[in-house]
């Protein structure tokens, strides 16, 4: 068949998103991130917001978030993604404002930014990478990182008493008078990739709409920093992540 | 709102807040810590935002405020953040961010005596902080020293100019004392804020979507893991710098004409050193004073020139000796130079500066 009608319209049943450019991603294998990229790039255009769109990007490996996405992007200091998203949104009241954060990030070193962004009812939405563990950095503990888990901060195991417990932050969020949904999915199986696409589109609809702070968390594999193949990764999120980081919605109002 | 000048009786921070609003500032974002609380709690008495649209938030911290104005000016909109001392110190890790990004933004630093939490009386203990950057990399921020509650308010406006024109962050060094002394102030008339088109045409690299459709995505980062590329960016900004300091200096002269001693003082410490002048004047000494406005770019020639014909120099600071060294440096020891200072929220009185100058100048 013509390569010209192969890729007609009407032929067309998959394609990479129109607000994704071609650069090289600096992505591991089987990282959850690109497909979270996927999934915020269609949205955005297919909400036709490309125009009124701000993203702030995160210190980890999402930091370079900005050289694949082709929208606005403000790289934050580590942690303090929400306090730049906080503000850009009151100051552009009719943009769609979110950020884009990990675990290290957001539930650590910017745990208090988090926390009060959320708590305020800023009309933003904060998607959460949650991999149990710093990527970018090269493996070390994370403050979600599951008990027993070994990193390199960590290389006998995570051990209450030397390290504390991995923190539940979307519970926690999900207690806050701001929030308006918090929700916790994945992006291990095509099904979970399906939901997961829902979940932020509702979320950027809540943000639209003033309805207050959404949370997506998405439970996702790092298997260079996991130290497994990404089969190996994605089988062992459905083994260990998620019993104790369980999916779906934790406040839906 | 009148649209016209209107003369109050206010604090030094009262002033900035009311200036704030009138020179068409977009967003204030802060956190309360003495001696500076007024400015957030007049704009939160004064509700701008139901009347020039200016967003006012208070925020959880010093560290989510300068971010907030990270942000605010990232996306082309014209913020100010204001803390003191301590605050200002948790403000460092972003205005290196600022300053290599060309973010525009307003710092007001209402300094108080340190170190650590220090006292809450005033100081001028912050001048190295601010004029040298205590935060990483090589960078400045433009400096503004008001000694007056006019002048505060005044350089709200100025500080808007410079850090548009420049992109860069603007630090405003106020003390305790200037911004809880009250003095009559002239407020300017109302400058509306930019509408979304005048900032894109403005703004034609900030963050905020406009015109994407028919540009490259704008980003905001400081990142760059290319050094050869990092070290253009920072040649790039270093001759920014050049320019700022070729054009930007500003000082005043107080009666230097025939002074064979002159006096260098910013802020407060000018303000009191002035009144120490005009006892020194009627007692028939030549003396004057050479006020920087400007703490960075210094007026390093100004300096220099009074130097050359002067006696000798007396610095006087609100610390043990900051300015002290850019003013030696910028002297060239052409004269004598010598120092007087309180730190840690004692404030002095023209009384000690005339005992001082009678002693060096016998």
């Amino acid at each position: 068949m013509d390569e010209k009608i192969i890729k007609s319209p009407e032929n067309i049943v998959y394609q990479k998103p129109r607000l994704m450019n071609d650069n090289t991603m600096h992505y591991c294998p089987g990282c959850g991130h690109s497909i979270v990229h996927k999934l915020v790039a269609e949205i955005i255009d297919e909400m036709q917001m490309q125009d009124q769109t701000i993203g702030v990007c995160p210190v980890g490996c999402a930091v370079f978030a900005y050289r694949y996405l082709d929208i606005d992007w403000i790289e934050a200091p580590h942690g303090r993604a929400p306090s730049c998203a906080s503000a850009t949104k009151r100051l552009w009241p009719n943009h769609l404002v979110f950020t884009y954060q990990g675990d290290g990030d957001l539930a650590c070193i910017g745990t208090g930014e988090t926390i009060h962004a959320l708590n305020r009812g800023e009309n933003i939405t904060i998607i959460f990478i949650n991999n149990a563990i710093y990527g970018m950095t090269g493996g070390q503990m994370a403050p979600t990182t599951l008990m027993g888990m070994k990193t390199s901060t960590c290389p006998y195991g995570r051990q209450a008493d030397l390290h504390g417990f991995p923190l539940k932050i979307s519970d926690i969020a999900a207690t806050l008078e701001g929030t308006c949904y918090v929700t916790r999915q994945a992006v291990n199986t095509v099904g979970n990739i399906a939901r997961t696409k829902k979940a932020i589109r509702q979320a950027f609809e809540n943000s639209l709409q003033g309805r207050g702070s959404s949370l997506v968390e998405i439970v996702s594999t790092c298997s260079a920093g996991w130290k497994m193949s990404p089969e190996q990764s994605n089988k062992w999120l459905a083994e260990n992540m998620l019993p104790y980081y369980p999916l779906g919605d934790l406040k839906k109002l | 709102m009148h649209n016209d000048h209107e003369i109050l009786l206010l604090k030094g921070n009262e002033a900035i807040a009311h200036a704030a609003i009138r020179y068409g500032y977009d967003g204030f974002f802060g956190y309360p810590i003495t001696p500076q609380s007024e400015i957030l709690e007049t704009l939160a008495l004064l509700r701008p935002w139901e009347t020039t649209g200016m967003v006012v938030l208070q925020s959880e911290s010093e560290v989510a405020s300068i971010n907030m104005i990270y942000a605010g000016g990232s996306t082309g909109k014209c913020v100010l953040t204001s803390s003191s001392s301590v605050g200002i110190s948790l403000m460092q890790e972003v205005i290196p961010y600022m300053a290599i990004s060309e973010v525009p933004a307003l710092i007001v630093s209402v300094q108080r005596g340190g170190p650590g939490l220090g006292t809450i009386q005033p100081s001028q203990s912050d001048y190295t902080q601010a004029v040298y950057g205590g935060g990483n990399g090589d960078y400045h921020n433009i400096v503004l020293a008001p000694c007056s509650v006019q002048e505060s308010c005044d350089m709200v406006g100025l500080a808007k100019e410079l850090m548009m024109k420049w992109r860069t962050p603007v630090i405003i060094l106020s003390d305790g004392s200037i911004g809880q002394m009250m003095e009559k102030c002239t407020l300017p008339p109302y400058t509306p804020r930019r509408t979304d088109e005048e900032i894109r045409q403005q703004c034609p690299w900030a963050v905020n979507g406009l015109g994407i459709k028919s540009r490259k995505p704008n980003v905001v980062t400081s990142l760059e893991l290319d050094q050869a590329f990092m070290e253009k960016r920072n040649k790039a900004l270093q001759e920014k710098y050049k320019q700022i300091e070729n054009t930007e200096v500003r000082a005043e002269y107080y009666l230097t004409d025939d002074a064979e001693t002159v006096i260098v003082a910013f802020g407060s410490a000018a303000r009191i050193s002035m009144g120490a002048i005009d006892i020194l004047r009627e007692q028939g000494h030549k003396i004057g004073l050479l006020r920087p406005i400007t703490l960075w770019p210094f007026p390093n020639n100004e300096v220099l020139e009074l130097s050359k014909r002067a006696k000798r120099i007396l610095v006087v600071e609100l610390n043990e000796g900051q300015m002290l060294r850019d003013v030696e440096w910028a002297s060239q020891f052409s004269c004598p130079i010598d120092f007087i200072g309180h730190s840690g929220g004692v404030i002095m009185t023209p009384d000690e500066i005339v005992e001082k100058i009678c002693s060096i100048a016998k």
